[in-house]
């Protein structure tokens, strides 16, 4: 069976400087793979790159066996890609309820309704305060108001950016057991991550990106046994 | 008192006009970001329209009118397309250099149609509403039309952004374009519709304004332009109940100002108005606190 995502030999610029060298992946129906790395090496540019806010000069994307480079990234949504990006970027002064129906933006009106009964039961928190602006929520509620907005378009592929970005532990480990729970119940993920260890541990694969190239990928296990990973990014 | 009482009246008839344009000025701004110093000679494009319908070719004024909201939803899409949409990604200050040039452009294109002397707009509205007091206070149809208009535009505006999807959809795009897209929001059609409305908003606000100021000319729009985005920013650029308060404000001092201190001093005065409250309060009136944790 071909992959749900495949990202073949992708080359990324921003004006000069060379962000994505030859990055080729994939990620198949129901796995959970992470790209890690440090800052700067081009996680999230590949992200972006895939869901066309960014555009690579060679290559090929595809999603369920289709090219998707040169789509704009308003028609992928429909498609079944969503992405939660990096920073959460959660519509600040609408509220929590009003986010998620913009989650369900190409979805017919019968399936909202569903989608945020859904969501809430996913996130009990949102319920909570359904009628607060965005604005007033803490960073770790609104990472779940955007990884709720992204399932409201019933994604075949979800990307999460940095989920864990600026939270502290305990709230990382809430998020990290919701995408364990997404896994499980069959949504593919691909999980853009600098903590390593934990990204690792919840992924069937991953890859290692070092200034824009893949250095080394593996199972989630492997990687987090492999000597070298384990000095470079999960402390020693 | 009965002095006072109407020019109060008055002022709120020409703040209703002014309110009409800042609205559109001020969704332009929400979502697309830009200033668009073109939006007053849509307004003159608007009264033009309405102007041959009604006297050239003898229509019936709310047809002028719809004509005019028409020809001007489509001339701001058009502007947007071929003046704006290109820079998208360009410094804001590309974008508003352009902006003064469509102004220009449309001024020099009206005087280039339609010359440059002067046309008397016809009166549609005339007689009086109201008399109160006993028939010493008088509130004239004109006023009535201006305000209940107003009102009006400004709650069906209000609901659109807020209960629509498609209102919804531009206030997801007026936040954060690259997270709007993310969802499947089109922003280049949102834009185009909120070019499409403020436009639309001109062309009325265009003829209700001849209605006060009935003497045409190409330059007609630009006053009425810059007094509205005057009005935009005392109430809260980007804020819809904003420019509604800020249009009605500016329209009562300018009377006032006019009538109580000097008519050659009003346009000084209200400008100076602006420059205070913008000192006091930097968002305008009603302006938008961002809160948010950290």
């Amino acid at each position: 069976m071909a992959a749900m995502l495949e990202v073949n030999d992708i080359n990324v610029y921003y004006g000069a400087i060379h962000a994505i060298k030859g990055i080729s992946f994939e990620v198949n129906e129901g796995e959970v793979v992470t790209l890690i790395g440090a800052n700067g090496a081009g996680k999230s540019t590949t992200l972006k790159t895939i869901s066309g806010l960014l555009h690579s000069t060679t290559g090929s994307i595809s999603f369920q066996g289709e090219s998707i480079v040169g789509v704009p990234p308003h028609k992928l949504v429909s498609r079944g890609l969503a992405q939660v990006p990096e920073g959460r970027a959660v519509f600040l002064q609408m509220t929590v309820e009003e986010n998620l129906e913009m989650g369900a933006y190409t979805r017919p009106n019968a399936e909202i309704d569903p989608g945020i009964a859904r969501v809430y039961e996913q996130f009990p928190r949102l319920k909570e305060r359904r009628k607060q602006i965005a604005g007033t929520l803490s960073g770790g509620e609104q990472q779940m108001l955007a990884m709720g907005r992204a399932l409201m378009s019933s994604p075949k592929l979800m990307m999460l950016d940095e989920p864990s970005m600026g939270l502290a532990p305990i709230l990382v480990e809430q998020i990290f057991d919701i995408i364990k729970e997404l896994h499980k119940e069959g949504t593919t993920i691909l999980l853009v991550e600098q903590n390593a260890r934990m990204a690792l541990s919840v992924a069937d694969r991953g890859y290692v990106l070092e200034t824009g190239k893949v250095v080394t990928s593996g199972s989630g296990q492997e990687l987090l046994d492999d000597e070298s990973v384990k000095k470079a990014y999960l402390g020693g | 008192m009965v002095t006072f009482l109407t020019r109060l009246i008055n002022g709120i008839s020409l703040g209703s006009v002014y309110a009409i344009i800042a609205l559109g000025y001020t969704m332009v701004y929400g979502i697309a970001k830009m200033l668009n110093f073109a939006h007053g000679d849509v307004i003159m494009v608007g009264a033009y329209v309405c102007f041959f319908a009604v006297s050239t070719y003898s229509l019936p004024p709310l047809v002028g009118v719809l004509l005019a909201m028409l020809l001007c939803t489509v001339l701001g899409i058009v502007i947007e397309r071929l003046a704006y949409k290109p820079l998208r990604q360009a410094p804001s200050l590309a974008v508003l250099i352009t902006a003064i040039g469509v102004s220009y452009f449309l001024q020099n294109g009206a005087q280039l149609l339609w010359g440059s002397n002067n046309k008397m707009f016809p009166v549609f509205l005339n007689g009086d509403a109201l008399t109160l007091m006993g028939g010493e206070l008088r509130v004239s149809v004109a006023t009535v039309v201006n305000v209940v208009v107003c009102v009006v535009i400004m709650l069906v505006l209000t609901w659109f952004t807020g209960k629509t999807k498609m209102g919804k959809a531009m206030r997801a795009c007026s936040e954060n374009k690259a997270a709007a897209q993310l969802m499947g929001i089109n922003v280049d059609t949102t834009i185009s519709m909120t070019f499409a409305i403020g436009s639309a908003l001109a062309a009325v606000a265009g003829v209700l304004y001849m209605s006060s100021y009935p003497i045409l000319v190409p330059t007609t729009g630009s006053m009425p332009g810059i007094k509205a985005f005057t009005a935009a920013v005392f109430g809260g650029i980007g804020s819809i109940p904003g420019a509604f308060l800020g249009g009605l404000v500016l329209g009562v001092i300018e009377i006032f100002a006019g009538s109580y201190i000097s008519t050659q001093l009003q346009n000084a005065i209200v400008f100076a108005v602006l420059i205070v409250v913008l000192l006091v309060k930097p968002t305008g009136l009603l302006g938008k606190q961002i809160r948010e944790k950290v």
